[in-house]
């Protein structure tokens, strides 16, 4: 169905061949059109390589941020709340040109553009995953801990062989959800120069002077890989089902 | 027999609600003991008190010879000698019959994995559900699944077991199964204190009935007596209508 879909948009904007369009830039059957779609597809390589790392470090960060939500202290809860809180403020962007501009500057280190566009996703995203993960473990119920009282596991064996197992399988859907959406936000790294598909499709244009024809194998590009990922994710949801 | 367990006028507030208004109790060695009183009466309160599992304000609670403070040690003391077993059994979802079992003593008594399992199918024969071990609990009937959370106290090998209306949520045709197997552990030489409205099961094992009202222990006695001729009025009533139900 969307397969067809996609085939049917394509044929469409393929009908308009002549006059001012000029499909030719990414004509697989010329050794030019050949070349700019190698060039826009190994954008791929730098969208998917940030986009995991960035997510793990997210979801590391994210659940750290949210033990702290679920303590019975005022003050763990309140640093809880001002990290989401600031972090959320801050627009992917900005926060991407700070990262890279700013940071060096305020911390004296120097820091590439990947690493630089990694740790400005994997940061704003990590206030979500934060609430993400404290939804799912104040989900699971109170029993559950006290079970884990009467047979003397400490804090942190609950949280791993008793807590954190049934908030993760809850959360799932959720954090699947947070992976399309890095996939997505991480085009904008390429505003600092990244080498990833937004950029790649970037610098095509400038040369080609061809956006409509570039653009839409980039929508093309994001929706293939976003439709892939997606998949992937629901896969992962019935093998280990959202609850037992 | 030596003294086990002395609570020593306890009393516990949630916010402006006093639960428990300077509550004191002994229990020795071996002893069974038996808790009844009206809903809100603070039974629950009381034994997650002697657990740790709620902080008692006032009073002393003693498990032991180790006296129940907040400091980490006293309570990882306490709670390694005493097992509960809850209304709503409390096993872990996730995890099957085998390794909710096991995951205490290995990770909290630091067992070899091997003879975890042979523990756990030791205290499965107990409870006799041994071919329920690879099974997850939504797998199981509610009797199974409470036997199951008996046997996992067991594994732990505590020196007292708290049981908290262990058979309200189940149906009546396994409730019996629960309770046999309570029956059995009572007989077993454990120390038990059990919040239940099983007149039939209190009057076969408890060594001592403890009714509870408001918070207060308004009588404490030996069934015989208490089930024939209570001194206090109020505990008369409630007998009235839990035996004529
Ligand atoms: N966490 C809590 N926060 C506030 N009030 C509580 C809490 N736990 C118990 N209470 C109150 O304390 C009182 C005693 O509760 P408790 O659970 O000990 O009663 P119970 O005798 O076990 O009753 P039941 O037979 O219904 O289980 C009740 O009025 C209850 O509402
Ligand atoms: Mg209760």
């Amino acid at each position: 169905m969307q397969k067809l879909f996609i085939a049917i948009i394509f044929t469409i904007l393929l009908s308009g061949c002549s006059g001012n369009w000029g499909w030719y830039v990414v004509n697989p059957t010329t050794d030019g059109g050949i070349t700019n779609l190698i060039f826009l597809l190994s954008g791929l390589y730098y969208t998917i390589l940030t986009s995991v790392v960035a997510i793990v470090i997210s979801i590391v960060v994210g659940l750290i941020i949210a033990l702290p939500a679920l303590s019975k202290n005022r003050f763990l809860r309140g640093i809880n709340r001002f990290y989401v809180e600031i972090v959320r403020a801050v627009p992917i962007l900005v926060l991407i040109l700070w990262v890279y501009y700013g940071l060096p500057q305020v911390a004296g280190i120097t820091i590439d553009v990947f690493w630089a566009g990694v740790i400005a996703l994997a940061l704003s995203d990590s206030a979500f995953e934060a609430e993400i993960f404290r939804a799912g473990i104040q989900s699971v119920d109170k029993g559950q801990y006290e079970a884990s009282h009467t047979i003397s596991l400490n804090y942190i064996d609950t949280m791993r062989f008793v807590i954190l197992p049934q908030a993760i399988r809850r959360v799932l859907p959720a954090l699947g959800n947070q992976l399309v959406y890095m996939l997505k936000m991480s085009s904008l790294v390429s505003v600092i120069g990244m080498q990833e598909l937004t950029r790649k499709a970037n610098e095509l244009v400038v040369t080609e002077y061809r956006p409509l024809e570039v653009y839409t194998i980039l929508v093309l590009e994001y929706l293939v890989l976003i439709l892939i990922v997606s998949a992937g994710v629901r896969w992962l949801e019935n093998r280990l089902g959202t609850d037992k | 027999m030596g003294r086990i367990i002395n609570v020593e006028n306890i009393s516990k507030n949630f916010g402006d609600f006093q639960a428990l208004k300077g509550v004191s109790l002994d229990v020795s060695v071996g002893e069974r003991v038996v808790i009844c009183g009206p809903s809100g009466s603070g039974k629950s309160t009381l034994i997650r008190c002697i657990n740790g599992l709620e902080e008692h304000q006032t009073g002393t609670i003693e498990v032991d010879g180790v006296l129940l403070d907040q400091s980490a040690n006293s309570l990882s003391m306490i709670k390694s000698k005493i097992g509960m077993v809850f209304q709503q059994f409390n096993l872990f979802p996730h995890l099957t019959v085998m390794e909710n079992l096991t995951l205490g003593p290995i990770r909290a008594r630091k067992m070899r994995k091997s003879d975890a399992v042979d523990l756990a199918m030791e205290y499965l024969e107990r409870v006799r559900i041994p071919e329920q071990a690879n099974k997850y609990p939504v797998q199981l009937s509610g009797g199974q699944q409470q036997r199951v959370a008996i046997a996992r106290s067991l594994c732990m090998e505590p020196t007292i077991i708290l049981f908290d209306e262990p058979t309200s949520a189940l149906d009546p045709e396994m409730i019996k199964e629960v309770l046999e197997v309570m029956t059995e552990l009572a007989t077993s030489g454990m120390t038990m204190i059990c919040v239940t409205h099983e007149t039939g099961f209190a009057r076969n094992v408890a060594d001592k009935m403890v009714f509870m009202d408001c918070g207060e222990i308004v009588e404490t006695a030996k069934p015989d007596k208490f089930f024939t001729n209570p001194d206090s009025q109020r505990c008369q009533e409630f007998l009235d209508k839990i035996l004529h139900h």
